[in-house]
């Protein structure tokens, strides 16, 4: 499964770091590095919905609160 | 509304402008010899003796905002009909003499090139004179002047000479593409050549960013520029030319600070690699000291290089920013593989305007990939502080650094010299061809006393606060 962060400026701005540091954190913890890739963009063009996420292709807005139950719905169990 | 200093960039920027226009609609190559006319569309002269001669440099302008002369590999070129061939005479008296007696001018020059008329005025005599500057130091009256080239006078690495026809010539072996002539003649007769046609057919065939990607990179000296409008509208105005998104180059002074510490702590030595004409200056005129300059990509080449292998799709990157020289640098083997063009804040006037985008009238976008550090290169003394933070951020405590921040070419010159001969008490020499660092490069649209503080403040402006936040995005 690839999971893209956008790691542009109005995402940085709201908290893409923070949402891919949680992201990267969880992953280690469930041992699914090998199932999960974890990657940056710069700009997905859809600024307003940010931070925009990625999972293979289909798309999800994120914020710093909401990571860890994105993960736990959309990540954990189907990796 | 002010946007350029002088009046030469206006008419150059009044070029690339038109230039630009006719190439967006396809119809450059039908109207080309129409340009000349367009700007200067009257039969009074605005500028030279007559609009003939007006047009017949425009024509030459024209072929500069194409690229210029290909088989010269300098980035930087004289218009040679536009050179006014300004007198050179070198110290002159000047009528402001008054033949006194107490002759300092005679007891300074160590040349003997000073003699007094029988009214006692003084003369220099050519054949002895140095053109040290002695003279016109003591005298009283202020009655000795240099008449010397502007352009001369803005090439501290002595690159310009006078040619055969006593206009300007530029040395290749030495030019460091630096562009301090090009902002100082009066004439404009020394240019940058532009690749904006380049820019603009990378924007076409990506098709609104459908078939490939265009990053615009853009240097933090930004911040000092396009003062009439606001920053966020210049980011919005990059996306409404067509450019997929707009990332900082101090991204990349980040990954720079990050790597060159650790180089550094490492090697003990080092000369900085972000300035490209500093860079050209070791490699043409201080060879010897190659072995000193970091490994390290320029803060444009990392970051792009990054954005190249990283991207999913496939991506081209457009360079702006201040710098003349960058021009060159991404023609290096080195670097071609990751910026595909670069283009001055000038350029990127002329292309806004070229298309009628208003900036002022545009909603804010935003701009923030970097750190305080990453921002601060854009000034003299940034490289130097971001280093000291790098290797306080890594830890590395066995090594002190001592830094000698070069504020344009000339002291560059002096820290080389004295690194050559071993008597530099420093163990990094920050290189910055301009004065004040990138914020005074030929390519900005304009200088001033205040852009110092804009970087600063921009800096502080950074989200992220230290270099190892600002770069972790990356990992």
């Amino acid at each position: 499964m690839k999971v893209t962060v956008c790691i542009g400026s109005s995402c940085h701005i709201k908290g893409s770091r923070q949402v891919a540091e949680q992201l990267k954190k969880l992953v280690d913890e469930h041992k699914l590095e090998d199932r999960v890739e974890l990657t940056g963009t710069f700009c997905m063009g859809k600024c307003q919905q940010g931070v925009c996420v990625t999972l293979n292709d289909a798309f999800y807005s994120v914020t710093p609160d909401t990571a860890a139950a994105f993960f736990q719905e959309h990540i954990l169990h189907k990796a | 509304m002010r946007k350029f200093d002088t009046k030469v960039q206006h008419l150059k920027y009044k070029v690339l402008r038109e230039v630009a226009k006719q190439a967006w609609n396809d119809t450059l190559l039908d109207n080309l010899l129409d340009i000349p006319k367009i700007i200067v569309p009257g039969n009074t002269p605005t500028m030279r003796c007559c609009v003939y001669k007006e047009r017949a440099i425009l024509g030459e302008r024209v072929k500069m905002a194409m690229g210029g002369d290909e088989d010269n590999p300098n980035v930087i070129q004289v218009i040679e009909i536009a050179c006014d061939e300004c007198p050179m005479g070198g110290y002159e008296v000047t009528n402001a003499c008054r033949g006194c007696l107490a002759h300092r001018c005679e007891d300074v020059c160590r040349f003997g090139a000073i003699t007094f008329d029988y009214q006692h005025v003084a003369h220099i005599d050519k054949s002895k004179c140095k053109n040290c500057g002695a003279c016109a130091k003591v005298c009283p009256y202020t009655a000795i002047n240099c008449r010397r080239r502007p352009c001369e006078n803005a090439c501290k690495i002595k690159a310009l000479h006078m040619n055969e026809n006593k206009a300007a010539a530029i040395d290749n072996d030495k030019c460091i593409s630096c562009g301090a002539c090009v902002y100082q003649c009066p004439f404009g007769a020394i240019t940058d050549k532009s690749y904006i046609l380049n820019v603009i057919d990378i924007l076409k065939k990506s098709d609104h960013n459908k078939n490939y990607k265009v990053f615009a990179v853009v240097a933090p000296s930004i911040s000092s520029q396009f003062t009439y409008a606001k920053l966020g509208q210049v980011i919005t105005g990059l996306k409404e030319l067509g450019f997929h998104t707009v990332v900082e180059a101090a991204l990349g002074a980040d990954m720079v600070a990050d790597a060159e510490c650790k180089e550094l702590a490492e090697k003990g030595f080092l000369t900085s690699s972000c300035c490209p004409a500093f860079v050209s200056y070791i490699e043409k005129s201080f060879p010897q000291l190659l072995p000193y300059v970091s490994h390290n990509l320029s803060p444009m080449a990392a970051i792009s290089k990054y954005l190249k292998e990283h991207e999913d799709t496939p991506c081209k990157v457009v360079f702006i920013g201040p710098c003349t020289a960058k021009k060159a640098e991404v023609r290096k083997e080195s670097v071609r593989p990751y910026v595909d063009e670069a283009m001055t804040f000038e350029e990127l006037q002329a292309l806004f305007d070229s298309r009628d985008i208003d900036i002022t009238q545009l909603p804010e976008g935003v701009l923030d990939n970097a750190s305080y550090f990453g921002r601060i290169f854009a000034r003299c003394g940034g490289l130097s502080d971001a280093v000291a933070e790098g290797l306080k951020e890594n830890g590395i405590t066995d090594f002190e650094l001592k830094a000698c921040s070069c504020d344009g070419i000339e002291e560059c010159r002096l820290a080389l010299l004295k690194k050559k001969s071993n008597r530099l008490d420093a163990n990094f020499i920050e290189g910055m061809a301009c004065v004040g660092g990138c914020i005074g490069g030929a390519g900005c649209l304009t200088h001033g006393e205040k852009n110092r503080t804009e970087v600063d403040k921009y800096g502080q402006e950074a989200m992220e606060k230290t270099i190892r936040d600002a770069i972790s995005m990356l990992k």
